[in-house]
């Protein structure tokens, strides 16, 4: 029996998978073990870092190499053969990126519960995908999400709409990743951003070019493993220190107590003013655990709404859905994908405590001649800022501190200031563990910003290559061609990015929000509509996608970059202090400035990032757009003819996993 | 059972799945958090949290996982229960 045979070699390639990985995984943990015992030898820190960098990197490209393909149906889709279970994890690297393993952790710091918004909203976002999406875009079988468009909403045009959307909330995206390799590669082994940013490129092209999906799943399981290993450690460690139980997700409880008990402490010593209806401006003090003082409510609910439903309409993260063997496969996988990214997002807010909990206790209200060492060589980098100056030494901290005139020589709140990338990557430090585990934290940092650059260049290139080159431009192509301008097309949205990303745009990392709001407003009301909606005409989906994505990126682009036109010709107002509703700004006042009417303008300008409409912040323009494009698609539909027969057959068979995938593509 | 009609009943079962599903969703997504200054009133004894931000940092996304991993086998079932499942 053919099934019996084909269930059986599954079954094999499943165990050797985990014999691999298991093995993998095994020589991954003796490899710290070594480089922590070569630490106490006296092998200086430079080399422990370079080691681990390039070790872990050489692994990725081994593998990279080593699954290397001339066949399409690997190249796109990794020959639908990837298993639940390892599917998760590499859709779990694909998924969290640098921003959620080095960026989010300071965010909860800074942000106190507002910042859980983007922990909830990165997360029950596979909700939808496992209930609305996935499993029917696998039936379907597509090797894109543009496949889909042009099939059920008639052709090119709609395909053609699909790759827009898909590039502009890709691009932005991936290049963030490239500068956060760009990041973690100089600030650990000292190479120049530069140079860095380019090294990432390398190992990002190892992976990815060759073997195309194939590869990277493969490469990304491997990736996985590295970061949860890198960010689940050094927490670990600290939560036996000190609390005696190896579960920081339980024992932070306490810490976030006694941070509770540390905020009273400082404001009664004079140390912190606290935040009030009546000042609630940026240096007050916000209890960590009161709700809405960083975000309105409309503000809260909206991060999680966008970031939830952008998670569900993101390319790179559903067409990993695409490589499974089976539509029941792929709902378990969204399930798997879910549990492992959930390992690190339900850690990250006991690194923001612990760490709150330090800077409370040993930073403010202490001497300023008492303060630790660790502190300077971020400081140095001007990542911790002490009474308004470069933390770099301890020197420089006391001359700061003295200039300020009635300064009491005891750190206070206001005079703290620490960027956001910091938490995760000092935690080693400020624990007192040895550089090996600093060293870990970055390998796993390299390890969650190459996985993720690897799966949105893939969507990119895929969806020019196959969508724009191949389905629009030249149908006839043989398989050998495709493959060429697949791996060509990568390779320049690789180094484009990379050149990009060199640059140091300035606001790149605000753009990976912007892309969630860019891809719910552009594809969810289509792909929702198309599968649940028979009766949605391909019109209604196209004037849909162009109406919700229109309005979302309008508004981004012109309280952004054009915020006095807006003020002037949309009737755009200043957003509000959440807790005090007192505008940001004064309108009257900026627009009578000299440059009120500039367009891209820095975020400096007094409007940048400051109108908008009913205090919406610009990072959920998909608010905005998704509705719009819902009752776009509704109306126009309606207005229209009823779909073909044919093209409702073709819904019904989409939504029954029995059967034959819609797309059969020629190999 | 015609074949037209049975799959008109798997799609009224998959539908009603959705819709509960959703519902859970959005409860553990939005409509908890709103009353997290209530629930803030209550610690969680022995861990020390309160339980508005538990909610939010960790329980909703329990809720989440836990939710995929059982609506991945009710929705199996439904499509076995009406033929339309994959052969295994």
């Amino acid at each position: 029996m053919a099934t019996a045979t084909q269930s059986e070699s599954a079954a094999a390639f499943y165990k050797q998978l985990g014999r691999m990985y298991g093995t993998y995984t095994g020589g991954f943990v003796g490899f710290v073990v070594l480089l922590a015992i070569l630490e106490q030898v006296g092998v200086p820190n430079r080399v422990i870092g370079y080691l681990f960098v390039f070790f872990t990197l050489a692994v990725y490209a081994i593998i990279g190499v080593m699954t290397r393909t001339a066949q399409l149906s690997e190249y796109y889709v990794a020959g639908r053969r990837v298993p639940a279970f390892y599917n998760g994890m590499a859709t779990g690297a694909d998924w969290m990126s640098a921003a959620s393993f080095v960026g989010m952790a300071g965010s909860l710091f800074l942000l106190g519960y507002d910042g859980i918004a983007w922990v909830l909203g990165w997360t029950g976002g596979f909700v939808l995908v496992s209930i609305l999406i996935g499993p029917y875009l696998r039936k379907f079988g597509a090797y894109t999400v543009p496949d889909f468009m042009s099939f059920r909403f008639g052709g090119n045009f709609a395909r053609f709409l699909a790759v827009i959307v898909l590039v502009c909330a890709s691009f932005t995206y991936v290049t963030a990743q490239i500068y956060g390799t760009g990041l973690i590669a100089s600030r650990f082994l000292g190479m120049q951003f530069e140079i860095a940013v380019f090294a990432g490129l390398v190992g990002i092209l190892l992976c990815a070019m060759l073997g195309g999906m194939r590869a990277v799943t493969w490469t990304q399981i491997a990736q996985y493993i590295v970061l949860i290993v890198a960010y689940l450690t050094p927490i670990v460690i600290l939560s036996t220190k000190h609390y005696g139980i190896p579960i920081p997700e339980l024992t932070y409880g306490r810490a976030i107590a006694e941070i509770a008990a540390r905020e009273q402490q400082l404001i009664k010593d004079g140390l912190a003013v606290l935040c009030t209806a009546a000042n609630c401006g940026p240096t007050t003090l916000k209890p960590h655990v009161t709700p809405f003082l960083n975000y309105s409510p409309l503000n809260y609910f909206g991060i999680i709404l966008c970031m939830m439903v952008g998670t569900a309409s993101l390319p790179h993260i559903l067409m990993r859905y695409f490589t499974t063997p089976s539509v029941k496969e792929a709902r378990d996988s969204v399930a798997w994908s879910l549990l492992f990214i959930f390992l690190l997002y339900f850690s990250a807010p006991a690194y923001a405590a612990f760490s709150k909990l330090e800077v409370y206790t040993n930073i403010i209200g202490s001497n300023v001649s008492a303060l630790k060492p660790w502190l300077f060589s971020w400081g140095e980098l001007g990542l911790i800022q002490i009474c308004g100056k470069n933390a770099a030494s301890l020197d420089a901290v006391v001359a700061a501190c003295k200039a300020i005139a009635g300064h009491p020589g005891v750190i206070r709140f206001q005079d703290f200031v620490i960027n956001t990338d910091v938490i995760v990557l000092s935690t080693p430090e400020i624990a007192g563990l040895p550089y090996v585990i600093s060293g870990l934290v970055a390998a796993g940092g390299l390890a969650a910003a190459l996985s993720t650059a690897d799966g949105l260049l893939l969507a990119i290139a895929n969806a020019l290559s196959h969508d724009i080159y191949y389905k629009m431009l030249d149908p006839n192509a043989p398989t050998i061609r495709r493959l060429t301008v697949a791996r060509v097309l990568l390779f320049f949205v690789a180094v484009v990015a990379a050149y990009l990303a060199s640059t140091r745009p300035s606001d790149i990392l605000a753009m990976v929000g912007w892309a969630f709001s860019l891809a719910m407003a552009g594809n969810f009301p289509a792909l929702v509509m198309g599968i649940w909606w028979k009766r949605t005409t391909a019109t209604g989906a196209v004037c849909g996608i162009i109406a919700g994505f229109g309005l979302c990126i309008f508004y981004l682009v012109v309280t952004r970059y054009f915020p006095g036109f807006g003020v002037k010709y949309a009737g755009m107002t200043s957003l509000l202090n959440p807790l005090t509703r007192a505008p940001l700004v004064d309108i009257a006042k900026a627009m009578a400035l000299p440059n009120a009417m500039e367009s891209f303008p820095t975020l400096a300008h007094p409007l940048a990032n400051k109108v908008g409409w009913f205090d919406l912040n610009n990072i959920n323009c998909g608010m905005l757009g998704a509705p719009l494009g819902f009752a776009v698609i509704y109306v126009v539909s309606l207005m229209g003819k009823e779909p073909s027969k044919e093209m409702q057959a073709f819904v019904d068979e989409i939504r029954k996993p029995r059967g034959r995938t819609i797309l059969q593509e020629k190999d | 059972m015609s074949s037209k009609e049975n799959d008109k009943a798997h799609w009224d079962a998959t539908t009603r799945l959705m819709f509960i599903h959703l519902g859970i969703w959005v409860f553990f997504g939005y409509i908890i958090h709103m009353f997290v200054n209530v629930l803030n009133q209550v610690t969680i004894p022995v861990l020390g949290f309160p339980l508005g931000f538990y909610m939010a940092a960790q329980g909703s996304l329990i809720v989440f996982v836990v939710m995929l991993f059982i609506f991945a086998r009710q929705q199996n079932q439904i499509d076995r229960q009406y033929g339309v499942a994959e052969e295994d």
